[in-house]
């Protein structure tokens, strides 16, 4: 049997459903982002971490022109080295069957006695015997996306040479979980392929024979990795090493950390929000029903009800209202979740994806959920509980309006009567004023932050492609060759201008403070790849001197005029220091930019080009890609218009999915605060509005003053949440500030206005559904009732 | 009938000297009651006469167990209430009162037979609700809410719920102060009723000398204190109580 005062508790609820609803709503959503964030973190933490320990995924990487095997002994003594694996790696161009457009690829050798170090795992197949000259494993992904099967043939082209390869297998691996081309900012699965040759074949291919260009390593758990990346290069300086990293710096690892930052990121701010809220409209709501039942309550201790079980009464009343949250949060966030791993599943190549909803991530976001609006409930149960009988059911002293301040403001700007209660009811209560104006102001910041993103995108996508790298293609060379390779180019079919690059390896350091990185030379007056100034205006490469690109200038801690050393690594050997000219603007990578012929004249060399970049008639596209598959010299073409177009669909896809998310949660905020808000003000106005409407008031001067209130709130939180979204929005540029991309701070007045506009539309609804009940509402039913 | 009464040893209440003192610190100090001496038998229907403002209610309050007297002592037959905590209070409550307030006090969301099952639910010897109901006659409007009953109808149905818990007390404060005589009377033949069937000692706070007819004992208050106690030798019944 249920008892009297639980009927009571469901009654009051299924009273109160609205708001009750409205309350739920912000819960469930908090539950549901919380979940999905928690819940995808540990799931990709513990994939990562178990996959890369059964695959042994390396500690730290290395690259060399050309080491002799022999080296590899040196690099297994060195001190904290637990496993270091050799290998051979070059970079094809594929003609692949059927595809039109240029297509590349990367040969990893794999050691006669088995890969020790990241390990590819088989998906199909088999990997190919130690003895063939023509087999390969490649990436699963690639073989999907063109429909290859362990049999298939495609041709590569490597160092000019033709080979006919046959797939044995399809594999995955610890290393290309994440996967860039060289040059694309996307993944491209079916351009670009990741194929394992065995270890003789790869050399005979890149003329490696008893020598390796690619060092892996796994450390003890005790060792000192800088010591040992400090040993490592050393060791490889004269085989043309540029430089070990760690595996932080490894693409598919750094790629994977940033996108687990980003959600943590996203569980740090958005349900903290969200729960706060939620516990302010139970303390709001809950400590308007005590007010109102405050006789109740003393009639409940009259009766010999303990002060714990109406406390209890209450926070039942808040915890059903939590628990109905909890419910929804859990399922849309289950549903959230799957989601996100299914987009997960496309942008990164997991062998198994380990469930995001463990049982325990639903128990950890529902606790949470019932505590925030447990926390919201505690002052109105305590106050409930605390209420003296004898005083419970005496009627409350009215509240105390005295004339003062706002008396004299308005006396003096001659307010009327109506603006005057508004104005007043704000004061009578200016905690919860504020609270609401910061509860409405916190959907407006994140409507700011959300529009930020895009803004911030379109002006990533406009620097880098549409001021920066405009070209339509960019050739990179397997071999550095002679500035003739320009000419050369410029007679391929379809090709309008073709301006050089030269990428020189070198490690920029100032003082303590060292990069590993490129230097690009272009020549002057270059109009494809351009290097832009703070301002993005295009800024000409200095006579003397490099450009070094924002990041990068504040990581070395120079400004233009500060000098720079140059330590060249890779097949040169030497050092020079030169003047840093000028700071440049770039949102993807870091750069370091010098014109062609002063590099070469510094270098004491005829100038010599890496890459070349291509503007393209677009009527002769397809003459030019059958040109590009047989030309001998080439490691990659990349396409910029596809890299732009495939860019501008994720982002616009990510962007549709990021609007519906933050739009949601903005509406639940502004309408649960605003619905709320008004309510509680219709309740207690309730009788002084009845009593204007027989005084004569119209309907629409009682509503003024009923929704006024929230008229001024939502007002006063519109520049407060500019404010706080600006915060938001800088935060999220801080934290994206990675060597790997950044984005720029863009706050304009159409987002501003654009979020005050939808919010302001959801207070507006939410305040005319609390006028259509006052509107609705018995004068004479008002009047008699007893508070 | 009052030679029983008086053989009972122990008075049903006792106070010595209550005291009640409101305000003080800043504000003008209330006497509300000023050395209160009082003997309630057990089983009498006593009735509270007094102008607006002398102190009944306070005591009311104080022997229900429903607030501090500020001096003095209280007690409920052996059970010394001004030395008990707020926690022993409300124990002492839900054991052996019933209230009946002057607005009826009914919880608007729960109906008659809810109303009562408030206090059923948690006393430890208590009648059925449905039993409550009928002792006042209301067994037909058992799922009715407040909202649908009139207030003579929800005095009586908070009466059941004071009697449903058979309390040792019945304490009425103005239970037929917000009721027409017809309606009135009809509250008053229920006390009475609840009085003589289950010999519950009731007290009954009135501005209706008319009642005093009823009582075994009249208690006249002024200014906090006791001024007069007459015991009743012949007693009208309800229905013949003028107003
Ligand atoms: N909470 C309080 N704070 C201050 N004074 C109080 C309080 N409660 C009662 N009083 C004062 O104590 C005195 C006695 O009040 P009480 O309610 O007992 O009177 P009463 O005899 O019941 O009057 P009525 O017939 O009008 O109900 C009054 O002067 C009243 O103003
Ligand atoms: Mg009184």
């Amino acid at each position: 049997m249920l008892h009297a005062l639980d009927r009571k508790l469901l009654r009051d609820l299924w009273r109160l459903k609205a708001q009750a609803l409205a309350i739920s709503l912000v819960l469930a959503c908090g539950v549901a982002i919380f979940m999905t964030g928690l819940g995808m973190v540990r799931a990709l933490e513990v994939t990562l971490e178990d996959y890369y320990n059964r695959q042994h995924f390396a500690h730290v990487f290395a690259s060399a022109r050309r080491a002799p095997a022999s080296l590899l002994r040196d690099v297994e003594a060195i001190d904290g080295v637990q496993t270091a694996e050799a290998r051979v790696v070059g970079s094809v161009v594929l003609d692949l069957p059927g595809r039109a457009a240029p297509a590349s690829g990367r040969v990893i050798s794999l050691p006669d006695t088995g890969p020790a170090l990241n390990v590819p795992l088989l998906v199909s197949g088999r990997f190919p015997s130690e003895t063939a000259g023509d087999e390969v494993v490649v990436t699963d992904r690639f073989a999907s996306a063109n429909g290859y099967r362990p049999g298939d043939r495609f041709a590569a082209i490597a160092d000019g040479k033709r080979l006919i390869l046959t797939i044995t297998g399809t594999v995955r691996s610890p290393e290309f979980i994440y996967t860039l081309p060289p040059g694309g900012l996307m993944p491209d699965d079916a351009g670009y392929a990741i194929m394992w040759m065995p270890e003789t074949a790869a050399a005979g291919v890149f003329g490696m024979s008893g020598a390796f260009n690619d060092l892996s390593l796994k450390l003890r758990r005790d060792a000192n990795q800088q010591a040992v990346i400090d040993r490592i290069d050393s060791l490889l300086e004269p085989w043309g090493g540029v430089g070990a990293h760690v595996r932080e710096l490894q693409m598919s690892h750094a790629f994977m950390q940033a996108e687990l930052d980003q959600l943590r990121s996203m569980s740090a701010v958005l349900p903290p929000i969200l729960f706060g809220v939620t516990a302010f409209l139970v303390n709001m709501v809950l400590g308007r029903i005590v007010t109102l039942e405050r006789s109740e309550i003393g009639l409940l201790k009259a009766l010999g009800y303990r002060d714990s079980e109406i406390a209890m009464h209450y926070l039942m009343l808040a915890t059903l209202v939590a628990a109905l949250g909890v419910c929804l949060g859990w399922a849309s966030g289950a549903w959230l979740s799957s989601g996100m791993s299914q987009l997960y599943a496309r942008f990164f190549d997991f062998p198994w994806l380990v469930q995001p909803h463990a049982i325990d991530v639903f128990a950890i976001a529902g606790l949470i959920g019932l505590a925030s609006a447990a926390i919201g409930a505690l002052r109105a149960a305590w106050s409930a509980a605390a209420l003296a009988p004898a005083v419970a059911m005496s009627p409350p002293a009215p509240p105390a309006f005295r004339r003062g301040f706002l008396d004299a403001v308005s006396g003096w700007l001659g307010l009327p009567q109506t603006a005057m209660m508004v104005l007043r009811g704000i004061v009578r209560w200016p905690l919860r004023a504020a609270f609401t104006s910061l509860g409405l102001s916190l959907g407006v910041a994140i409507l700011v932050a959300s529009n930020f993103m895009l803004d911030s995108l379109d002006a990533v996508i406009d620097t880098s492609f549409f001021k920066s790298n405009r070209q339509h293609a960019t050739l990179i060379l397997a071999h550095e060759q002679p500035l003739s390779a320009v000419a050369d180019a410029r007679h391929l079919p379809g090709v309008l201008a073709v301006e050089p690059q030269f990428d020189l390896p070198v490690t920029l350091s100032v003082g303590p403070r060292e990069k590993k990185l490129a230097i690009s030379a272009r020549p002057l007056g270059g109009d494809l790849a351009r290097t832009l100034d703070v301002e993005e205006n295009p800024v000409p490469l200095p006579e003397q001197g490099v450009l070094l690109s924002a990041k990068l200038a504040a990581y070395l801690g120079v400004r233009p005029g500060d000098m720079v050393r140059v330590t060249l690594s890779g097949l040169r050997e030497g050092e020079m220091v030169l003047p840093v000219a000028a700071v440049t603007q770039q949102y993807i990578g870091i750069g370091a930019y010098m014109r062609l012929d002063a590099l070469a004249a510094l270098l004491g060399e005829a100038p010599r080009v890496t890459s070349l970049n291509l503007w393209i008639d677009p009527n002769e596209l397809s003459e030019l890609e059958a040109a590009l598959k047989s030309m001998p010299a080439l490691a990659t073409t990349v396409m910029l218009t596809d890299v732009r177009k495939s860019f501008q669909d994720t982002i616009s896809e990510n962007v549709r999915i990021n609007t519906v998310l933050f739009l949601t949660i903005s509406a639940l905020i502004t309408v649960g605060v605003a619905y709320n808000g008004a309510r509680i003000q219709l309740s207690e106005r309730a009788r002084e509005l009845a009593s204007l409407r027989i005084l004569g008031f119209t309907r629409a001067e009682v509503s003024t003053i009923l929704l006024g209130e929230t008229a001024v709130l939502a007002l006063i939180a519109q520049p407060l949440g500019w404010l706080i979204g600006g915060w938001i929005a800088w935060a999220m540029m801080a934290g994206f500030d990675s060597d790997l991309y950044r984005i720029p701070l863009v706050l304009t007045a159409q987002n501003f206005a654009s979020a005050s506009l939808v919010t302001l539309t959801a207070v507006t609804a939410a305040a005319l559904l609390v006028r259509r009940r006052l509107d609705r509402a018995d004068l004479i039913a008002v009047l008699k009732t007893r508070e | 009938m009052s030679s029983t009464r008086a053989t009972q040893e122990i008075p049903a209440f006792r106070t010595r000297g209550i005291t009640k003192i409101y305000g003080g610190r800043g504000t003008a100090e209330v006497r509300a009651l000023d050395g209160v001496d009082l003997d309630l038998p057990e089983g009498e229907l006593v009735v509270l006469l007094g102008p607006s403002g002398s102190g009944k209610s306070t005591l009311l309050n104080i022997i229900g167990g429903l607030d501090h007297a500020t001096s003095g002592e209280a007690w409920f037959r052996d059970q010394e209430l001004t030395s008990m905590s707020d926690r022993q209070l409300t124990r002492y409550r839900r054991d052996n009162v019933g209230f009946v307030f002057q607005f009826y006090n009914l919880v608007a969301s729960l109906t008659a037979r809810e109303n009562v099952a408030l206090v059923t639910d948690v006393a430890p010897d208590p009648m059925r609700p449905e039993e409550a109901l009928a002792l006042v006659g209301l067994q037909e409007r058992q799922d009715h809410f407040p909202a649908q009953m009139s207030g003579g109808e929800q005095q009586r149905v908070a009466i059941a719920r004071a009697i449903a818990k058979r309390p040792g007390v019945l304490l009425c404060d103005e239970p037929t102060g917000a009721l027409d005589s017809k309606t009135g009377t009809a509250v008053l033949a229920a006390l009475e009723d609840v009085n003589t069937r289950f010999g519950t000692t009731t007290l009954v706070i009135t501005h209706n000398a008319g009642i005093r007819k009823m009582a075994h004992r009249v208690i006249r208050f002024q200014d906090g204190r006791v001024v007069e106690i007459e015991e009743n030798k012949t007693r009208i019944r309800a229905h013949e109580v003028t107003w």
